[in-house]
């Protein structure tokens, strides 16, 4: 993954041991800080970046363990170069591993430039808010969690829960409204078991949007720094597409927490003192050096945004893990287990559920006028049935008045229609709003008080028919 | 006096130099070929450790270090208003513009102050040639902004005889415009002072916290009061509308300048503050809030040593403008970011951990900080009052108080507005929780706040806290035996306690007529509260049920009390209810005395 055309300017074979992935060797002089080092061990070679230098040793974390290193044999080589992917318009439509190296039997790639792949960061000054949406197909995202271009909204799930579906869903479905607009969409698979591998591999290649997808998988049996890397590369490649090709690129980055338990794994190598849970102190900054390269700016018509997909250890959500990606990202999408067990995909839990930045994002021009106020009445519809289906729990549904009774029904058809969706289909903004007036049409005109009349009168079934 | 020694360690943002003697804990020094900015932070032998403020990547041990025998230090002058810094005071729309890149590269050396711009200098009457002149003494004015103007002062570590004073006229930052000598030694003055970020400035003595600092959001104004010169302190776990309530803050104070710190937070979110602040004018100046506005952005992905410094860069300017004799607000998103830069540094130099592996100088570092606020009369002629209020965001884990640095901030801040996650899930904003909120500062403000309601604030405000904590216990009951089994009394303690947060705590922060709310508005509607809470009270007494008062239409006016423009609600609204809670109440008690009766 890094220039090959690089000179190799010092080696040494003076190990003074090896511990996890890192490797302490003599320091050379002039090795850079981070710089890639190349490990020869005879019979195969592992790259590996220089992550502390000082005058007498020189730690070295080897991407693909340090199985097999021996004292005095193995070869060191110092390149004098820091980690970069090569990039290209080309990986368009093709699958990488880790650190970019193709694994779908094609050709390596031709790069257009090299690029560091822990980026810089975007200058606060140039960005702009984020105010235009990005359609995924899917009711409950767009309807109430709408995303918008240059967020960065994370799905929170649980193990065994169908998240990894909905991720695929959405590389599927993805797209930006506007003929001018160019759309790609990165997929980036952490630490996956081969099972997940091998589906997202087999979703990818039978799915028609291939070719506006690049797709980065490692698999959990990969090393740790691998894991470490890639949802770097899969941001340098989306940003190349953004920045240099005017692109809207949507990253999807599962499974997080694969990433985090591989940080941990890594700072305890490195001795550092723990923090909550054993998650190194400065997982906070990790986390945002990676989701916070998703935004928009001046002077440049592509975007950055970021779906990252954790699942949260035993559902909880103030873990480490979900706590610190809520404070960085702008909102959340929650997986329900108890909608999940009856049946419902994606089960999505609107309650738990928020999405900062969608009021830009809606509305007139951007989904359609109706939107802001049809996302506050399913959601007040949806809590009052809820509120009533407690109700019920404790007082049975004999003495329930009419009303009761159609919120009721509300919410069993918005849970079972509106959230409830195929895997394989797909609404439009306009579909899936109507299908929200649909099902809102069950309730009493009078209990759509989030409505003003005069919208009422546009896209209410009842008027509408009539016209 | 620089010196120059080598790079011996390199780790991620530490790196130790050898050969450094004679240097000074947090000296400036430039590291490697070009010339990284970094502070020492720590020496032992003949090694120096230092914090590098940017990325370190491709450094190499060997390189050489210099050391500029100077500490890190903010430049202050005409040019700060309506800037954006990195922690480091770089301006980053000024980077933008060089570089015409749109990120921020390492290495980037950019003036804090632009050198080209000329500001009109007009010299202060009273001083001329021959007079002796203070520290902070107000040489003369630049007209900044519309609605600000700077003071250029004599820098605090200088005084002596004025030799010449520059005429009016336009001058960069750079021209001198005044000479003093002291002891035969001449110093010139420029429109711009350097002052080291970390120590405080001085002042002649500091004042009671007798005013208060308007906010415009009710709850805090009313309830919690903040003085001008204070402290404190909002925590709150994520999603519990933090940064909404901070940015109202800074918009809406009654404060000269306002300072917005973004320390380790999300980019998108100061791009939005940045975008609301052009657009949205003070409503007290009607000019666009930037033109009073200090912005420091150091986004969570940027270095995180500059985040350390970025705090007390804030700190600095705000203690500048303080001594203008100006009130500032100074808002720091979130310090818990800071807490967590100085534990990575602190975990890099392999110091002792503290609680959860914060440093153990944790609490004291907060400290410093947060009493850098303060209302004071200032150094410097003519005498002058000025106030720097700090608010500090704090990002509780888990949104669990008992975590290191809540603990720590909530030692030296005055006011808490703790933000609960449960009131924001249920809608209820700004989410702060009034029953773990405190303010310090409510005896120091009462006179003002008196004055102003004719002594009826200190009342009003007892009331609504005593029904908000009788509404706390009732609910414990409640939730057993349902609110039926309520003796009347106390349902209508639940009853006026919904009627407080839902017409008077609630603020929505987007309703353009309710979103900056003075104290004019605060207490009119307290007012009608209290008055449907009297009548209430005395129905009540006279055999009443409260289910019949919750059916009077003035119960449902005084909730929609807050969507009125402050202007009309007081002159035309307020009244009408008034109006309506005495006949309401009227025919309601004498129907139910008529009615009472006959069944007797």
């Amino acid at each position: 993954m890094v220039n090959t055309a690089a000179m190799y300017v010092k080696e040494t074979t003076s190990t003074y041991g090896a511990r996890g992935a890192l490797l302490f060797v003599k320091s050379l002089p002039g090795v850079r800080y981070n710089e890639i080092v190349e490990i020869d061990l005879g019979t195969e070679t592992r790259v590996g970046q220089v992550i502390d230098v000082s005058k007498d040793v020189t730690v070295i974390q080897v991407f693909g363990g340090t199985s097999a290193i021996a004292q005095g044999k193995t070869v060191v080589r110092f390149r004098g170069e820091t980690l970069k992917l090569p990039v290209s318009i080309d990986m368009l439509g093709r699958i990488f591993d880790g650190l970019g190296r193709p694994i779908d039997g094609g050709p390596p790639i031709t790069p257009e430039d090299y690029l560091d792949i822990h980026g810089n960061p975007l200058n606060p000054a140039v960005r702009i808010p984020p105010s235009e949406p990005i359609e995924t197909g899917i009711s409950v995202i767009d309807a109430l969690l709408t995303l918008v271009r240059g967020q960065k909204l994370p799905i929170f799930s649980g193990s065994g829960l169908p998240h990894n579906r909905v991720a695929m869903q959405i590389v599927r479905q993805a797209a930006v409204r506007g003929t001018e607009e160019k759309f790609a969409v990165v997929f980036g698979a952490i630490g996956v078991t081969h099972e997940e591998a091998m589906y997202f591999l087999n979703e990818l290649r039978r799915m028609g949007a291939l070719d506006r997808t690049i797709a980065f998988i490692t698999t959990a049996s990969a090393p740790t720094v691998e894991k470490l890397a890639l949802p770097r590369v899969a941001l340098t490649a989306a940003e190349f597409l953004a920045w240099k090709y005017d692109m809207h690129v949507l990253t999807i980055l599962t499974d997080m927490t694969n990433y985090c338990e591989a940080l941990r794994e890594l700072s305890a190598a490195r001795e550092e003192v723990p923090g909550r849970r054993g998650y190194p102190g400065y997982m906070y900054t990790d986390l945002a050096t990676i989701y916070e390269r998703a935004g928009r700016v001046e002077g440049k018509k592509g975007s950055m945004t970021i779906m990252p997909i954790l699942t949260m250890p035993d559902d909880d959500i103030t873990h480490p893990i979900p706590d610190l990606t809520g404070y960085i990202t702008e909102g959340q999408i929650v997986l329900s287990r108890e909608l999940w067990r009856k049946g419902i995909y994606p089960p999505v839990d609107v309650f738990l559920s928020l999405s900062r930045l969608m009021k830009e994002g809606i509305g007139p021009g951007k989904t359609r006028e109706d939107h802001r106020e049809v996302f506050s009445q399913l959601i007040a519809a949806y809590a009052e049935g809820q509120h009533i289906r407690e109700l019920t729990m404790i007082v049975g549904t004999e003495s329930l008045s009419e009303r009761d009774r159609k919120y009721l029904e509300f919410a069993d058809v918005f849970e079972r229609r509106f959230i409830n969706q195929g895997e394989y289909e797909r609404r439009t903004f306009e579909e899936t709003l109507d299908l929200a007036w649909e099902i809102l049409s069950i309730l009493p005109e009078e209990e759509l008080r989030q409505i003003r009349d005069e919208t009422i009168k546009k896209y209410h079934p009842k008027y509408r028919k009539r016209t | 006096m620089t010196r120059i020694g080598r790079i011996y360690r390199i780790a991620g943002p530490l790196v130790v130099a050898e050969g450094l003697t004679g240097s000074m804990i947090y000296e400036v020094v430039e590291v490697g070929e070009e010339g990284l900015i970094g502070e020492i932070i720590g020496l032992q032998g003949d090694k120096a450790f230092i914090q590098v403020y940017e990325d370190t990547s491709g450094l190499t041990v060997g390189e050489k270090v210099v050391a500029t025998g100077r500490l890190l230090s903010a430049e202050l002058g005409p040019g700060l208003i309506g800037s954006i810094y990195d922690g480091l005071q770089r301006p980053e729309k000024a980077i933008a513009e060089v570089t015409r890149d749109i990120f921020i590269r390492r290495g980037m050396k950019l003036a804090a102050l632009p050198r080209d711009k000329k500001w009109h200098f007009v010299p202060e009457k009273s001083i001329k040639v021959g007079d002796r002149v203070e520290p902070n003494d107000t040489l003369g004015f630049v007209q900044e902004t519309p609605i600000v103007i700077h003071k250029i002062m004599v820098p605090p570590d200088i005084s002596g005889v004025v030799k010449w004073i520059a005429p009016e006229g336009d001058y960069t930052v750079d021209d001198v415009i005044a000479v003093v000598e002291k002891g035969g030694e001449r110093y010139e003055i420029k429109m711009y002072q350097l002052w080291p970020i970390r120590r405080p400035r001085p002042y002649k003595k500091k004042l009671e916290p007798h005013e208060p600092l308007i906010t415009g959001i009710r709850i805090i104004d009313y309830m919690f009061p903040l003085a001008k010169g204070g402290k404190g302190a909002i925590p709150g776990g994520f999603g519990t509308g933090k940064t909404v309530t901070l940015q109202q803050v800074t918009k809406w104070s009654h404060a000269d300048i306002a300072i917005y710190v973004g320390c380790g937070e999300r980019g998108n979110e100061m791009a939005d503050a940045l975008y609301s602040f052009r657009r949205l004018y003070d409503p007290r100046r009607k000019r666009p809030m930037m033109e009073r506005s200090v912005f420091i952005a150091n986004t969570s992905n940027m270095p995180v040593a500059a985040r350390e410094t970025s705090i007390f860069l804030g700190v600095t300017i705000g203690e500048y403008f303080r001594d203008m004799g100006y009130d500032v607000i100074l808002v720091a998103d979130s310090t818990s970011r800071w807490a967590e830069a100085m534990r990575e540094i602190s975990g890099r130099l392999e110091e002792m951990p503290g609680e959860e592996g914060f440093p153990a100088y944790l609490a004291s570092r907060i400290a410093e900080f947060y009493e850098r606020a303060g209302h004071v009369v200032t150094l410097g002629r003519p005498e002058r009052v000025g106030s720097l209020t700090i608010i500090g965001a704090v990002s509780p884990p888990g949104g669990d108080f008992s975590e290191p640095v809540t603990q720590a901030t909530l030692r030296y801040v005055q006011c808490l507005f703790a933000l609960d996650y449960t009131l924001a899930t249920r809608r209820h904003f700004p989410a702060i929780n009034w029953l773990i909120s405190y303010s310090q500062y409510v005896m120091f403000v009462r006179k003002w706040w008196d004055e102003k309601t004719g002594g009826e604030w200190s009342k009003f405000r007892a009331i609504a806290m005593n029904i908000l904590q009788r509404e706390a216990e009732l609910a414990d009951i409640v939730r057993l035996v349902g609110p039926e089994a309520l003796p009347e009394e106390d349902k209508l303690i639940l009853e006026i306690a919904r009627l407080i947060r839902e017409g008077f705590l609630q603020q929505d922060a987007f309703d353009p007529n309710d979103s900056y709310s003075p104290p004019e508005r605060d207490h009119v509607i307290m007012k009608a509260i209290m008055k449907f809470y009297e009548k209430a009270r005395e129905a009540v007494s006279k055999g009443v049920p409260v289910a019949k008062i919750r059916e009077l239409p003035v119960r449902l006016k005084i909730v929609k009390m807050k969507t009125y423009p402050t202007d009309e609600l007081i002159e035309k609204v307020a009244p009408e209810i008034m109006k309506a809670i005495d006949t309401e109440f009227e025919e309601l008690v004498k129907k139910y005395v008529i009615e009472a009766e006959a069944m007797r």
